[in-house]
């Protein structure tokens, strides 16, 4: 165990580090591209506070091609718009475009089931009281939502750290990085195992604290 | 003063049209509590909902200060709304928000500086006697409290008229005398007009005034609260009396 340790421990917690680092940057970026999305898509909803069918279905069309692309897919697809915006597409660089792509139509998504739980009932008085589309957003829809707005991020953050993962295949580093690598071509079974034990532990880390966090918010429950 | 004109609300359904309410004329006057009673399904809602606009109407006029209100839109429309209370079956508070931030909420979206917004809401707790459950959250309260906050809320903006969507429905009888309590005290105390829509006949008899009797989408019966109780004309006013003196045997 000790001269495990003693030869991969330094390489495990560099790329363990770049997993993290890799996961919580798209995460982050995805959710400040992604929460507009989610919005526009939700008020421009039939029933909803902005109807608008011509944009409601675009952007509905277009979150659900991003969804469609498996990762692996879109990985390779956006190696030239990739080396464009960040200059490769290699690395954990080179990973993040494609990873914030991937997962903001994901987080679009979350947003529009978490705006959609709002009760109806919320929205009247909202009407009632005078107030305008942006001020029913701010005031109303989202804060309203925030416990199930949190509840998602720990899910969207788990699935990025799966995508994550594929790295390996253009040499972006992380853990899937070293496991195809140490695991996969060169027969080291127990780096593969570190590896995994490490990503079950991060996950469980990951849903813990967020779902700890989602309920601590939501004053429903106090 | 509000003044309703052959008001009606058609839906244009799949299954054709529906008509929520039709020829509906009703004058309400400065200081009313006005009862508007019917069975679930009847239109009353519908109407009560067009008075601020949360419904458009199809057809016919609402002229509140002798203004005809369906017809406006945008800043206008606002505008209005902010000038009529409303309160809900449900309660309908901002889950997330204490006691305080939800009866503050209509003056937040009308641009109230922070200093007279906190002064206000103190005002209005106190008036609704719930002073000491201002940083609570609405799941911490009862449901009348709930009630309270949320008449506290619709007071904000110093409304001339508050609209009342089965306020009592979700409450126990207790409860529902004492808010009724409430609602009577603001109306003597504030001069507020208060329009209340009920199945309760018990409603309109402890608190209106004046009642209309709405069946099958229209108006059928009108006028004083005694006059009707005393001597009512249709055959639903009878039963919805009897209903309420725990009778209920006229069902048929």
């Amino acid at each position: 165990m000790n001269s495990f340790l003693a030869e991969y421990g330094t390489m495990l917690l560099q790329e363990t580090v770049a997993t993290l680092e890799m996961s919580l940057i798209s995460t982050l970026f995805a959710y400040i591209l992604g929460i507009p999305i989610g919005v526009l898509v939700t008020i421009t909803g039939e029933h909803s506070i902005l109807p608008c069918r011509p944009v409601n279905v675009v952007l509905g069309w277009i979150v659900n091609m991003g969804r469609s692309i498996p990762f692996l897919i879109l990985l390779v697809a956006l190696m030239p718009f990739t080396r464009k915006v960040v200059g490769t597409a290699t690395g954990v660089e080179g990973m993040i475009v494609p990873l914030i792509v991937a997962a903001t139509p994901f987080v679009a998504r979350m947003i529009e089931t978490s705006l959609m739980e709002v009760d109806d009932g919320l929205i009247e008085v909202a009407h009632a009281t005078g107030s305008t589309t942006w001020q029913i957003i701010r005031k109303v829809l989202i804060p309203e939502s925030i416990p199930s707005i949190l509840m998602g991020v720990p899910i969207t953050l788990i699935t990025i750290v799966g995508y994550s993962a594929m790295a390996g295949v253009v040499g972006g580093g992380g853990l899937g990085d070293v496991a195809l690598r140490y695991g996969y071509y060169r027969y080291q079974t127990e780096v593969m195992i570190a590896t995994i034990i490490i990503l079950i532990i991060l996950v469980q880390i990951m849903q813990s604290l967020g779902s700890f966090i989602a309920k601590k918010s939501d004053k429903r429950t106090r | 003063m509000i003044e309703i004109k052959d008001l009606a609300k058609i839906y244009h359904t799949d299954h054709g049209e529906f008509k929520a309410i039709e020829h509906i004329n009703l004058t309400i006057e400065d200081g009313d509590i006005f009862g508007i009673i019917g069975m679930s399904g009847a239109g009353k809602s519908t109407l009560l909902r067009c008075i601020n606009l949360l419904e458009r109407p199809t057809d016919g006029a609402i002229l509140i200060d002798g203004r005809d209100i369906t017809g406006l839109s945008g800043k206008e429309l606002l505008q209005l709304r902010r000038q009529i209370g409303m309160i809900f079956q449900r309660f309908n508070l901002l889950m997330q928000r204490t006691v305080e931030a939800n009866v503050s909420y209509p003056l937040e979206i009308c641009g109230m500086p922070k200093p007279q917004r906190k002064k206000r809401v103190e005002e209005l707790l106190e008036l609704v006697d719930l002073t000491s459950k201002a940083k609570n959250y609405p799941v911490q309260l009862s449901g009348g409290q709930q009630q309270r906050v949320s008449i506290a809320r619709a007071l904000a903006n110093r409304p001339s008229i508050l609209l009342c969507d089965e306020p009592t429905s979700a409450l126990d009888s207790l409860t529902t005398n004492s808010l009724l309590e409430l609602l009577k005290d603001i109306n003597a105390k504030l001069g507020v007009t208060i329009v209340i829509i009920t199945h309760e006949m018990s409603v309109v008899d402890k608190i209106c005034n004046k009642v209309a009797v709405i069946n099958d989408s229209r108006i059928i019966e009108q006028g004083m609260t005694k006059e009707v109780f005393a001597n009512p004309k249709e055959s639903m006013t009878r039963l919805l009396i009897s209903e309420m003196q725990g009778g209920g045997t006229e069902n048929e």
